[in-house]
């Protein structure tokens, strides 16, 4: 599975798992109006670390705040190689 | 009628043995008035310094095995000890630093000096200590034995067994009721596996039998718990949670299943046999009994001739507040006429803000009943701080390893155990199954900062 797809469906699986609805998952969404609540990213980015082996939010270096959707799914891109 | 019987697992003796006779030799006589450190390395020769020098020595301090050389000298300094007692089986340790060495064994040598005991002894505890260095806890024998001294109370057919170091304070607590009330005692080994620990207590016929909930969840996993039919089985240390009560029910019907609330610092508080987790509201607040407890800001402190007096390290008058009571730092919440413990105060897990007690999750992880123990600790998360996280062992059932479907679906039932239970921050980001869970030397399960 490409980093892409897994980041989709783990966003998918926990949106289920906190009987959230998520919004149509486009490039441009903004991730605060994701349907999933800091929770569920805090849930998610903690299974793409074990699946992915990585997270890129968590080093001290200065970190962008991913703002949509394209700009999450960039930030473990440009790390899994 | 039956000898009674202090056995190790490498050596055993018989109290008769103490008659004319002394483990220490010639050297008990001089240690009358002094500060004593027994840092044996077998618990049997500790016993049987403590039991010969109560009353002669001035200060026993109670050292479990496995410190450093620089920890030895740190007790020493602190303890002003005059005396260190090693056992035969010791190499030689740094005795310049320490004082003068003094060695005691399993075997005894016929002795002259006259048995009087008038010197009030200081008994001196260890705490598994909580940030590295331990802490120091004055005890006197009223303290530790408090109402323990009927010799006829359990019958000469007693045999304890415990898989404590009787150099703490759980497990000195069972040295001293086999002593006090006429009984026998088996102990345990660090080196020993639980399986060869049962078989020695099967042999030696014990009757009443303690350990960490811990100790008796991989009793459970063993398959050896049926080789022992305990009168009393006992629990003390760590939470109690109904899944290891009832586990135990199920394979000891007979038996008193008792779990008890104690710490070094503030004693044997009380014992609940009532066969639930949690205490009865009653316990609290009791106007004139010898012991209470009392509720603040969600913890409980004790007050009562149980307690120790001081630190002999640190600061020696935090061990006790200026009323007295002691705080165990263990927080409890009320429900339905009933106090649960939820967890320490220290291991508190912060997600966003919100709280989580580790062994409240625990206690729902472990209600699965292909789940033997979990542990719930805290994994640092960029977005809130921490977020809740689990390790698994599953019960070694069957012979039978689970395939990866069957684990997955274990892993969905507990989520979803844990999603109808508990509220969302409460609930584990990840489950991994893991084949152990790492238990302290005291017996606990080993947590992150505990």
């Amino acid at each position: 599975m490409s980093t892409r797809s897994v980041i989709l469906s783990q966003l998918v699986l926990v949106a289920k798992e906190h009987n959230q609805t998520l919004a149509p998952l486009a490039d441009d969404l903004p991730l605060l109006e994701s349907g999933l609540d800091s929770l569920g990213f805090a849930v998610v980015v903690a299974r793409l670390e074990d699946q992915l082996g990585v997270d890129p939010f968590s080093s001290d270096d200065n970190v962008e705040f991913p703002v949509t959707l394209a700009d999450f799914i960039g930030a473990y891109e440009s790390l899994v190689k | 009628m039956r000898r009674r019987f202090l056995r190790g697992i490498a050596a055993s003796v018989t109290l008769s043995e103490f008659d004319g006779a002394s483990s220490l030799s010639e050297h008990r006589d001089e240690l009358r008035g002094c500060s004593v450190l027994i840092a044996t390395r077998e618990q049997l020769s500790a016993a049987l310094a403590m039991i010969e020098l109560d009353g002669i020595a001035a200060r026993l301090v109670l050292c479990p095995a496995g410190r450093s050389p620089a920890e030895l000298r740190s007790i020493a300094l602190a303890a002003e000890s005059d005396v260190v007692i090693i056992d035969e089986t010791a190499e030689s340790c740094d005795s310049a630093t320490l004082g003068s060495v003094v060695r005691c064994g399993p075997t005894f040598k016929t002795i002259n000096a006259p048995d009087e005991r008038r010197q009030p002894t200081e008994w001196v505890l260890l705490t598994s200590g909580t940030t590295g260095a331990p802490k120091l806890v004055s005890h006197s024998l009223a303290s530790l034995a408090g109402d323990m001294q009927d010799p006829g109370a359990l019958g000469r057919d007693t045999v304890w067994g415990t898989f404590y170091d009787i150099r703490r304070y759980g497990g000195l607590q069972i040295l001293l009721r086999a002593l006090l009330s006429g009984g026998s005692l088996v102990m345990s080994s660090p080196d020993e596996s639980v399986p060869d620990f049962m078989s020695r207590a099967a042999a030696a016929g014990v009757t009443h039998i303690t350990g960490t909930p811990s100790h008796w969840r991989r009793v459970l996993m063993s398959r050896a718990a049926r080789l022992i039919t305990p009168r009393y089985v006992r629990l003390s240390g760590e939470i109690a949670d109904q899944p290891i009560l009832d586990g135990l029910r199920a394979v000891y019907p007979t038996a008193v299943i008792a779990h008890a609330f104690a710490s070094t610092e503030a004693g044997l508080a009380f014992d609940v046999t009532d066969g639930l987790a949690g205490f009865p509201e009653s316990v609290v607040n009791q106007r004139s009994a010898d012991i209470e407890i009392k509720i603040e800001d969600g913890s409980m402190l004790i007050r009562s001739s149980r307690t120790a007096t001081r630190y002999l390290n640190g600061d020696a008058s935090s061990l006790r507040r200026e009323d007295g009571f002691v705080e165990t730092h263990d927080l409890v919440e009320l429900r339905h006429g009933r106090y649960y413990f939820v967890g320490r105060r220290g291991g508190i897990i912060n997600v966003g803000g919100q709280k989580c007690y580790p062994e409240e999750v625990e206690s729902v992880i472990n209600q699965h009943p292909m789940v033997q123990m979990s542990l719930v600790k805290a994994r640092k998360n960029p977005l809130l701080g921490s977020v809740v996280v689990a390790d698994v062992v599953l019960n070694a059932s069957a012979d039978i390893v689970p395939s990866d479907v069957a684990r997955e679906a274990v892993r969905n039932e507990i989520m979803d155990a844990c999603r109808r239970t508990l509220s969302a921050h409460k609930v584990p980001a990840t489950i991994r199954i893991v084949s152990t869970l790492e238990v302290t030397a005291s017996g606990k399960l080993q947590r992150p900062n505990a």
